[in-house]
């Protein structure tokens, strides 16, 4: 497909001076691009250089068959809307007059309304799922409502080009989820093209078709979602440790504990990750097997430990792995039964209780 | 269907209670103020005459008449016209600052005008008596446009609009300063002149000055109308308007040269007068309960001109013989309603 909106060496910056250069990306129509990266990474320059909120310092930007720089105002509004970070507090107008700002490219010199332009107005808000708020003053809303309807608004303008900053910011996870099927939704059936901001990755990862990793002078990284998990891209992005970004659930976990691992958790099948998680809280090192490769403990164990100890899945666990586990678990003043029960496959692991009985090491059932 | 989306938006039936309200008190308004005084003139008589004046052009060459003709019908004409416009200023600073405490005497703009003003009278008086009230509106003018320069170049400084405020307010000190500085050397004659009339006072209005400030304020107050669907827009902020097709710079320029010609024609012809500009667009909203301005501009013009006469009433009856300065009127029913506000903005961002 053609691309419907096209950046080419498109630099970025205040007053002549140029923060972010050499942005060059395409985008079809109704597809979904987010701007990720850390705070202060020129996320909102490059959203507001999109909007013409600021002068382009070089390059240029294609919305459709317009060039940015000299499409007239009044065609733009009609093809591109926003919702920005700004604070809004007009007093006294109610919810349905704010939505209905959306119609302003489309109504007469006085703003009339036609009952078209009601009714456009009214399915917004439904779609929002604000409809109940209609007739309350905007300025008596909570945030999460104000996004809605501030939502509405920009859905109104009937545009093209949605482009929209941090628009979860301040909603509680429910509204999240909420706004960004939203847009999923436009972009598939009006085959709306979304250009947003996000600061939870891995609700970026979700709704997303490109991402874009904004940190540094030039863009850090520009991809498809699961390219960009696959070098790790996401961790050097925010100068995290590798590893406390999960790419497989889109979880992030709190740095793990430092040191020689105190405690052994014998585990599998999703009984450790509650074991692991107390333990993190309580910054106790761990050590935990013996686990298949595939097991969901796996993925959080190895976010949380560098002691896990891993077996091929789908086959007996190999002697290799639990001498491996053995001298883990001797080396440990404590033993914690995340409770998995043992079968044939994984009878190592009973072993491996029995072994922490025999020597005397003080073994927990469940915590 | 139809039905529940015109409810959204609620309907005009508020609006046009609140208009025929003030007609009637407009209409009310005049009528005491052109009835009373130290002669009473009966309505009966004053429609008589009216009558007399308009359909056969026979003007009552009586006491009553002269009175009528020559000195209440253009004061009372001339506060209904520039209470209106000086309201109308007032929500044009608002929506510029997008603040509902900005106004053309708290932002100091009327002191700025007067200075400007009062210089002109003091050393260039000769010239004046030939020029008159075009020259006073043209320094007012440049008085007004001159001081808002200066706020706006603090505005961009100062996001703060406690702050803002606070900084006008010293601003209209400053022009206080050279306005009193100036004073110290004028003819006697002059500065009786000026004394009364930088307190503000609608007492020395005669058909002339009825007549420039309709010329002036009238065209501006269409313009102002016909920029209500910008004047909306803009209260959802810059990036929104912007979004919206709106030519930010233009429509900033067009705001503050339409406040400044609005109050730069009150403060010339009537001097400055405090707190309409604040307290009536305020009334007006919590009124009407809604800012939409193709309605908010024409109610607030109305209120301002029914808030002017009754004070310019006041002012003349209260301790007559002696005539009230029209700024102490107005404060006194102005400030309250500025205290009150400020208040409930504290209130609403402490939630």
């Amino acid at each position: 497909m053609d691309a419907f909106f096209k950046t080419e060496h498109m630099a970025v910056g205040y007053n002549g001076q140029a923060l972010i250069r050499d942005i060059s990306l395409s985008l079809e129509k109704g597809k979904i691009l987010t701007l990720i990266g850390p705070n202060g990474a020129g996320k909102s320059t490059i959203l507001k250089s999109i909007t013409r909120q600021l002068a382009l310092i070089r390059g240029s930007v294609t919305v459709g068959s317009n060039d940015l720089a000299s499409w007239p105002a009044k065609q733009m509004a009609k093809s591109v809307a926003v919702v920005l970070t700004d604070r809004v507090r007009p007093e006294l107008m109610t919810c349905a007059e704010v939505v209905a700002m959306g119609r302003y490219p489309y109504t007469n010199l006085m703003g009339k309304l036609t009952p078209e332009d009601k009714e456009i107005v009214r399915r917004a808000m439904e779609r929002v799922h604000a409809q109940d708020l209609a007739l309350r003053a905007f300025a008596t809303l909570s945030d999460g409502q104000r996004q809605r309807v501030l939502l509405a608004r920009a859905i109104c303008q009937e545009p093209e080009l949605l482009v929209l900053d941090e628009p979860t910011a301040y909603l509680d996870i429910r509204h999240k989820i909420e706004l960004l099927d939203v847009l999923r939704d436009m972009a598939r059936e009006q085959g709306t093209t979304v250009v947003l901001s996000l600061h939870e990755i891995d609700l970026a990862m979700k709704v997303s078709d490109y991402l874009l990793c904004v940190k540094g002078e030039t863009i850090y990284a520009y991809g498809k979602p699961e390219d960009i998990v696959e070098k790790h891209i996401v961790e050097k992005l925010y100068d995290m440790e590798t590893g406390a970004y999960n790419p497989l659930f889109g979880s992030v976990e709190l740095s793990r504990p430092q040191g020689e691992p105190e405690v052994f958790v014998i585990a599998g099948a999703g009984f450790g990750a509650p074991v692991y998680r107390h333990l993190q809280k309580q910054r106790i090192p761990f050590a935990t097997g013996i686990l298949f490769e595939n097991d969901v403990d796996t993925q959080i164990a190895r976010e949380l430990s560098a002691h896990v100890v891993t077996a091929p899945a789908f086959e007996e666990m190999p002697r290799r792995a639990f001498e491996e586990a053995a001298a883990l678990l001797l080396s440990c003043r404590h033993v914690v039964d995340g409770g998995t029960p043992v079968g044939s496959l994984n009878r190592l692991n009973g072993e491996l209780l029995r072994l922490a009985r025999e020597r005397g090491i003080p073994v927990t059932e469940k915590l | 269907m139809m039905n529940k989306t015109d409810d959204m938006f609620g309907s005009l039936a508020r609006f046009t209670l609140v208009l025929l309200v003030l007609l009637a008190l407009l209409l009310w308004c005049l009528v005491l103020n052109v009835n009373t005084g130290s002669v009473e003139i009966p309505v009966g008589q004053i429609l008589r005459m009216l009558w007399n004046g308009a359909v056969h052009r026979q003007f009552d060459s009586s006491t009553a008449g002269t009175i009528l003709f020559r000195i209440r019908l253009p004061r009372v004409l001339l506060a209904a016209v520039l209470g209106g416009a000086l309201s109308v200023s007032g929500l044009l600073l608002q929506t510029f600052f997008r603040n509902p405490i900005a106004g053309p005497f708290v932002l100091g703009i009327s002191s700025g005008a007067k200075m400007v003003v009062g210089v002109t009278v003091i050393f260039l008086a000769e010239h004046l008596r030939q020029a008159g009230a075009g020259m006073l509106i043209a320094a007012a003018f440049a008085g007004s446009l001159m001081i808002t320069s200066i706020v706006l170049l603090f505005s961009q400084k100062v996001k703060n609009m406690s702050m803002l405020l606070v900084i006008g307010i010293m601003v209209g000190y400053i022009c206080s300063a050279v306005t009193d500085f100036c004073v110290t050397f004028a003819d006697e004659q002059d500065i009786v002149n000026l004394t009364s009339w930088s307190m503000g006072t609608f007492s020395g209005a005669d058909w002339d000055s009825v007549k420039m400030a309709s010329a002036l304020c009238a065209p501006c107050l269409v313009l102002v109308w016909l920029m209500s669907k910008p004047i909306g827009a803009y209260a959802l902020g810059e990036g929104y308007a912007q979004s919206l097709g709106i030519a930010i710079r233009p429509f900033r320029v067009l705001l503050i040269l339409l406040s400044s010609l609005l109050s730069a024609c009150v403060t010339a012809l009537a001097g400055p007068i405090s707190f309409v500009g604040i307290a009536v667009p305020h009334i007006t909203r919590t009124v009407l309960k809604t800012s939409r301005p193709a309605l908010v501009i024409p109610a607030t013009f109305l209120c301002g001109s029914v808030f002017c006469m009754f004070c310019d009433l006041i002012a003349r009856t209260a301790l007559a013989p002696t005539e009230l300065a029209i700024s102490t009127v107005t404060s006194a029913f102005g400030a309250p309603v500025v205290i009150y506000m400020m208040v409930k903005r504290r209130r609403q961002e402490a939630d």
